[in-house]
């Protein structure tokens, strides 16, 4: 067990260590939030009714969109000079590997989250200090659903040729439960209600993430020994 | 070491390996020769267990290698195309990281140890990035000198290295097999490869058109041997 966590550790280690020095996603993730930013206000326009109805949703949609961007890359990193040979042929249980990318993909998603809350508090004059122990809450449920999904969905897809538009093809239906019960706990959380009254969404977003928690787990050897 | 039988691999029409039979004993080295295209690379893939074979055998000390595996991958380190090296890791950290995923000894005196068996340790600290093609030819030996390997397969070592870079080589290579260790060597660099070789095959058209020992044969045999067998009967210089 303790070798386990080693590799998965390490694994986690080796690629914040790389994103550290070379900047690449975190860069171009705060850009396109930026962006995403922008178009969302020039969308909606000053009137706070239509912003505050349209929040969760919001949110989540820039959620999912940076994640695309991040996930898709989890695995490229292992495509050059043939990492990805060096995985397959490390011995010991390969659902380490998965384990640390997807910490890796939960530290990123974390890192945008906050960005873009800091950004959407801003953008639209909105305090979400009184709601921000709830939120916190869903919004760790939701991106572990996401980056579950989309950790393995990246290494499925990153030897692929059409990589770029089969990954958001693939990874978008298969996390609808969580966009759903993520945006519908957010709008709950967001309207000051309390945590409990949102406890059928978090109900739901906690058996998704823990089915599909188990899949990557079970099934990342045959991903990463035959793609 | 490695008992392969019958091996073929076909990707849609083509047969890319068709009926391949090899024995190599342990502490033999091994030349792979062919023109490109051949199927060295498929042939060295299925042997590191990295390719399944379409049908065949294959046992890598005495375990089935197509069945199990993970059951062999312990026992064989590969240094192909790419060398494994992450780039924004420096040295050191590359093979910390490998150390960790292959269940080595991660103590920094074994990882400066290793650095210093391939002359890197004066790069210890830098990042891969920086690297030459041969530098990082070495760092990935330096890895394979932190596991237990009996096994090495090496595709196109010799390809991007200088005289001295070669003569360094060859000299590791033969102080790996000086110490029980298995060679695949696939190459086109005829005279580094018989330096590290016991054995010498030729692959054309996917098939071993010659396996012969490297003692039966002087260079010029190989070279015509090669032009006739691997290139076609007319080419021979």
């Amino acid at each position: 067990m303790r070798a386990y966590l080693r590799r998965a550790g390490i694994v986690v280690w080796k690629d914040v260590l790389s994103e550290r020095r070379s900047k690449e996603s975190v860069n171009s993730l705060l850009f396109f939030s930026l962006l995403l930013l922008f178009v969302f206000q020039f969308a909606l326009g000053p009137e706070r009714a239509r912003v505050e109805a349209a929040l969760p949703g919001l949110l989540w949609l820039a959620f999912i969109l940076a994640g695309l961007l991040a996930f898709g890359r989890t695995f490229l990193i292992e495509r050059e000079n043939d990492c990805w040979e060096g995985l397959v042929l490390s011995p010991g249980d390969k659902s380490a590997i998965y384990l640390g990318k997807l910490a890796g993909n939960v530290l990123v998603m974390i890192v945008v989250e906050v960005v873009l809350l800091v950004l959407f508090a801003v953008f639209f004059s909105l305090d979400f200090t009184p709601a921000l122990p709830a939120l916190a809450a869903v919004l760790a449920l939701g991106t572990l659903g996401l980056a579950t999904v989309g950790t393995l969905f990246g290494a499925i897809t990153a030897q692929l040729r059409a990589r770029e538009l089969l990954f958001p093809v693939l990874l978008l239906p298969a996390v609808v439960p969580v966009l759903l019960s993520s945006v519908s706990a957010t709008q709950t959380v967001l309207a000051g209600q309390p945590l409990g009254e949102a406890a059928p969404w978090l109900k739901l977003l906690a058996a998704a993430d823990l089915v599909y928690l188990v899949v990557g787990v079970v099934t990342f050897e045959f991903v990463l020994d035959g793609a | 070491m490695i008992q392969a039988g019958h091996l073929r691999k076909i990707y849609g029409p083509t047969a890319v390996l068709d009926d391949v039979s090899l024995e190599i004993a342990t502490g033999q080295g091994l030349a792979l020769l062919g023109a490109n295209g051949t199927g060295k690379t498929t042939l060295l893939r299925i042997l590191a267990t990295l390719l399944r074979p379409t049908s065949g055998s294959l046992h890598v000390a005495g375990t089935d290698a197509v069945k199990q595996p993970d059951a062999v991958r312990g026992a064989l380190d590969m240094v192909g195309h790419g060398s494994w090296v992450y780039e924004d890791l420096t040295a050191l950290e590359n093979l910390r990281f490998w150390a960790v995923m292959g269940g080595h000894d991660t103590g920094r005196g074994r990882l400066r140890a290793a650095l210093e068996q391939v002359e890197l340790d004066g790069s210890a600290d830098r990042r891969a990035r920086t690297f030459s093609a041969g530098m990082k030819r070495r760092l990935a030996l330096a890895r394979v000198l932190l596991g237990r390997a009996r096994l090495l397969l090496l595709d196109e070592p010799f390809t991007g290295l200088d005289r001295a870079g070669r003569k360094w080589l060859v000299e590791f290579l033969l102080s790996f097999k000086s110490r029980g260790g298995t060679l695949v060597v696939a190459t086109h660099s005829f005279d580094a490869g018989l330096g590290v070789a016991d054995r010498v095959a030729i692959l054309s058209g996917g098939r071993i058109v010659l396996d012969r020992h490297a003692a039966e044969l002087d260079r010029g045999d190989v070279h015509r041997l090669y032009d006739e067998l691997a290139l076609g009967p007319g080419t021979a210089s």
